[in-house]
C-alpha cells in the first residue's frame, strides 16, 4: 500500500517539477490574489464626495460643516447657500450625500430649540448609504450640545462596546474569508486535472494493468498537492497577519490543523471531480463552478448564514469554508479554542473524508 | 498427445458487450508456457476486447476467465504481477523521461533490485543511450521499445500484446519480433493480436477473429490448408480486368485482389488449375500475364472464411 502510494506520489512530483510554472502558480497564485483583492475588498467607507449647503451662514452652521469635513469620511466637493442645486448634485453623482443645514440653525440653538439639520443621501448604493448616515449621527451627536433636560428616571441606553475588533475594520472580518475562497478555489483546481489527464493521455490503460489500487493511486496523487496547498496556506495567512493586520489570537497549532483539514477537503473535492469528468476541460469547470459561488455566497464569507432562508442555510452546510470560516475567525479574531468551533473542525474532518471515499468507489469501478 | 499442460491463460464462453454492439460472443482460447498465440482479424473483430479481459483491465459479460488457474477479474490486482500488458495506444507518460518511466513501473510492482533490472532492459531494447532523455520526444517505434520495457520490468510470465507493431517502421518491426523471439525462447509466452498476417505466421497457434467469433484456430501453416481448392497467382496487367475476365468462368469460385496480383480459387478437382486460368485469359483477350499455381496463404483462407461468413461473394473483388 505505502509503496506504490510513493510510487505514485514521487512520479507526481517528478511531472510538476519538469512542468513548474503550474507548481509555481499553485502556491504563488494565492499570495498574488490575496495582495490584489485584499486591498479592493473592504466595507470601510471612506472619501464620500459631500455637498454642503449652508443657508444659515453662522458659526454654529460651520462647526457643524467642520465636524463633517474634519471626521475623515468626506470630501467636501461643493459648497453653497442654495439647497436648489441638491438634486443636479446627486443626480450627477457629483455629490454622495449633501449636508443642509436650515437657515435660523443658530437662532434656533441660542433659544435652546431643536434644530434639524437634513441630510441627503444617495440611497443607489444601500450599503455605502446605511454607513455613512451611521456616520453622520455620530458626528451630529458630537457636535450638538447636550440635552439640557436630564433623562427620565428608568429610561435604558445602549452603550455599544465593540470587542475583538473594536475600530470595526472590515479587513479583519473579509481577509480571513478571502484565505478561505482563494485556498478552495486553488485547491480544487490543482487536483481536478490529475485523473482525468490520465485517462486522456492514455495512461491510464497502463495503470490498469499493475497492481495499483484506486486508494493508493488517489493518495499518491494527493499528497504532493497537500504539501503545495499548506506552503500557500501559510503563505496567505502571513501576509493576511503582516499586510491586513489580521492577528493570531489562538493556538497556531490548532489553526495548523483546520487549515490541513480543510485544503485535504478542497483537494478531495478536485479529484472527486476529476473521477466524474471524462475531459480536463469539462473537471476544469466544475471545479471552478462548484467553488467561486458558493464559497463567496453561501460560506458566511461576505453574507451572514444566520440571515439566509432555512432552505439555503441547510444548503450551506454542504460547503466545507462555512466551517472553515467559523474556526479561523475563532482562532485569529477571538483566540477561542476546539471547545468553541469543535463541531466545525468535524465538519471539516467529514466533508474531506467523504468526498475521498466517493472519489476511491468511483476509481475502483474504472481501474 | 498425453496430459495437456495447464493453460497460463484461458477463456471458455466469453462475451462482451458494449452499450450497442456484441463485441465478443462466446470465445474459447487457451495460452499455455512458451506459446505465442495470434489474434488476427480485422478493426473490430474484437481483438482489443478479448486482450483486455485476459489481462484484467475489463470485466467479461459473460464466460470464464482464468489466469494461472484464478479467476482474472477478481483477482486481478495479484495476477498483474505475472501479467504484462502492452496497450495498443501509447500509454506512458510524456513528461517523463525513459528512466523515470520505468521506476515508476518498477516501484509500482515492487521490483526488487530494479535499478539493475532497469539499465539491463534499456540497454536490451535499445533504449540505453535515450535513458535522459523525454518520453514524447523518441520516435513511435522507440516508445513502442520503452512501452516493451515498462511491461518488461516485473518479469511477467505471459506478455499481452496488442497490435505492438502497428504504426511503426518496418525495422523497428523487426527488431521487435527478434526481441520477442528471444523471450519466449526465455520461456515467456505470448499473446498478440495483430492485423499483420505475416505476423501471424510467427506464432505457434492462430485464432481468426471475425465479428466477434472464432472463425478458425489452429497452427499458422494447418490453417493455411483449410482453404478448399486450390489457388492461382495472376501477376501482370490490370487488376481490374484480370479480375472481370476469371469472375464468370465455372470453375473459378472467387477472385481476390493481393496487392499487385489477381487470386483465383478453384475446384481442388481442376486437373491442371493455371491452365484453366490462362485459358480464361485468352478468352477475354488478355496475354502475356504470368500465371502460376501457389500454395494457400494464410491471407488467402482468411479472406475466404470471412467472405463466406458475410455472404459476400468475393472480397475485393473488382
Amino acid at each position: 500500500m505505502m509503496r506504490r502510494t510513493l510510487a505514485v506520489a514521487v512520479k507526481e512530483v517528478l511531472q510538476l517539477r519538469r512542468d513548474w510554472r503550474t507548481a509555481l502558480a499553485l502556491v504563488g497564485m494565492p499570495v498574488v490574489l490575496l495582495l490584489i483583492y485584499g486591498f479592493a475588498l473592504s466595507f470601510d467607507v471612506r472619501h464620500v464626495r459631500l455637498a454642503v449647503v449652508d443657508a444659515d451662514g453662522s458659526r454654529a452652521a460651520r462647526e457643524v460643516e467642520r465636524a463633517f469635513v474634519h471626521s475623515g469620511y468626506f470630501d467636501l466637493v461643493h459648497r453653497g447657500e442654495d439647497s436648489r442645486i441638491v438634486d443636479s448634485l446627486l443626480d450627477s453623482g457629483r455629490a454622495q450625500a449633501a449636508l443642509v443645514i436650515p437657515a435660523g440653525h443658530a437662532a434656533a440653538l441660542a433659544a435652546s430649540r431643536p434644530s434639524a439639520v437634513q441630510l441627503v443621501l444617495d440611497g443607489s448604493d444601500a450599503q455605502t448609504a446605511a454607513t455613512v448616515l451611521a456616520y453622520a449621527r455620530q458626528i451630529v451627536a458630537a457636535v450638538s450640545p447636550p440635552p439640557r433636560r436630564p433623562p427620565s428616571a428608568g429610561s435604558a441606553a445602549a452603550r455599544p462596546l465593540v470587542w475583538y475588533n473594536p475600530d470595526l475594520a472590515s479587513s479583519r472580518f473579509l481577509v480571513p474569508g478571502l484565505v478561505a475562497f482563494i485556498l478552495m478555489v486553488t485547491t480544487v483546481i490543482a487536483t481536478a486535472l490529475a485523473v482525468v489527464r490520465e485517462k486522456e493521455r492514455g495512461s491510464w490503460e497502463s495503470l490498469r494493468a499493475t497492481p495499483l489500487g484506486a486508494l493508493e493511486l488517489l493518495a499518491g496523487k494527493t499528497l504532493p498537492y497537500l504539501v503545495l496547498a499548506a506552503a500557500a496556506a501559510a503563505g496567505a495567512l502571513l501576509l493576511a497577519h503582516v499586510l491586513f493586520q489580521v492577528p493570531l489570537r489562538g493556538s497556531p497549532l490548532w489553526l495548523a490543523l483546520v487549515t490541513l483539514l480543510f485544503l485535504l477537503g478542497g483537494l478531495g473535492w478536485g479529484v472527486f471531480l476529476s473521477t466524474l469528468a471524462d475531459t480536463q476541460q469539462v473537471a476544469f469547470q466544475a471545479a471552478l463552478f462548484t467553488t467561486m459561488l458558493p464559497t463567496l455566497l453561501l460560506s458566511g464569507f461576505i453574507f451572514p448564514i444566520s440571515s439566509m432562508p432555512p432552505l439555503i442555510q441547510a444548503i450551506t452546510h454542504l460547503v466545507p469554508a462555512r466551517y472553515f470560516l467559523i474556526a479561523l475567525r475563532g482562532i485569529v479574531l477571538k483566540g477561542t479554542g476546539p471547545e468553541v468551533w469543535g463541531a466545525d473542525m468535524i465538519g471539516l474532518a467529514v466533508f474531506a473524508v467523504a468526498v475521498l471515499a466517493l472519489a476511491t468507489v468511483r476509481t475502483v469501478r474504472s481501474l | 498427445m498425453t496430459a495437456a499442460p495447464a493453460p497460463l491463460l484461458a477463456a471458455r464462453g466469453l462475451s462482451v458487450r458494449y452499450r450497442d454492439a456484441q463485441a465478443l460472443a462466446s470465445l474459447d482460447l487457451t495460452v499455455t508456457a512458451s506459446e505465442v498465440v495470434g489474434l488476427i482479424g480485422p478493426d473490430g473483430a474484437g481483438k482489443t476486447s478479448a486482450l483486455r479481459v485476459l489481462a484484467g483491465l475489463m470485466e467479461a459479460n459473460g464466460g470464464q476467465v482464468t489466469a494461472f488457474g484464478e479467476p482474472v477479474w477478481q483477482r486481478r490486482r495479484v495476477l498483474h504481477h505475472r501479467l504484462g500488458y502492452l496497450a495498443q495506444r501509447f500509454a506512458l507518460y510524456g513528461d517523463l523521461t525513459v528512466d523515470e518511466n520505468v521506476q515508476f513501473f518498477a516501484l509500482l510492482y515492487g521490483v526488487r533490485r530494479w535499478r539493475e533490472k532497469r539499465d539491463e532492459l534499456l540497454h536490451r531494447v535499445g533504449l540505453a543511450p535515450f535513458r535522459r532523455r523525454l518520453a514524447e520526444h523518441l520516435s513511435g517505434g522507440m516508445k513502442q521499445k520503452l512501452a516493451l520495457a515498462c511491461t518488461l520490468i516485473h518479469d511477467p510470465e505471459v506478455l499481452i500484446l496488442d497490435e505492438p507493431t502497428t504504426g511503426v517502421d518496418p525495422v523497428t518491426r523487426r527488431e521487435l519480433w527478434r526481441l520477442l523471439g528471444e523471450l519466449v525462447a526465455e520461456g515467456l509466452a505470448l499473446l498478440v493480436a495483430t492485423p499483420y498476417l505475416d505476423e501471424a505466421a510467427r506464432c505457434s497457434r492462430v485464432l481468426l477473429l471475425y465479428a466477434g467469433r472464432v472463425l478458425a484456430e489452429g497452427h499458422p501453416a494447418a490453417l493455411a490448408k483449410l482453404l478448399p481448392g486450390r489457388v492461382v497467382r495472376v501477376e501482370g496487367g490490370e487488376r481490374a480486368a484480370v479480375a472481370a475476365a476469371l469472375a464468370g468462368r465455372p470453375a473459378i469460385r472467387d477472385v481476390a485482389v493481393f496487392g499487385a496480383a489477381v487470386h483465383a480459387r478453384l475446384e481442388t478437382t481442376a486437373a491442371d488449375a493455371a491452365a484453366e486460368v490462362a485459358a480464361a485469359l485468352a478468352a477475354a483477350g488478355l496475354h502475356g500475364l504470368e500465371v502460376r499455381e501457389i500454395a494457400p496463404s494464410l491471407e488467402d483462407t482468411f479472406l475466404y472464411l470471412t467472405a463466406r461468413r458475410t455472404g459476400a461473394p468475393s472480397p475485393e473483388a473488382a
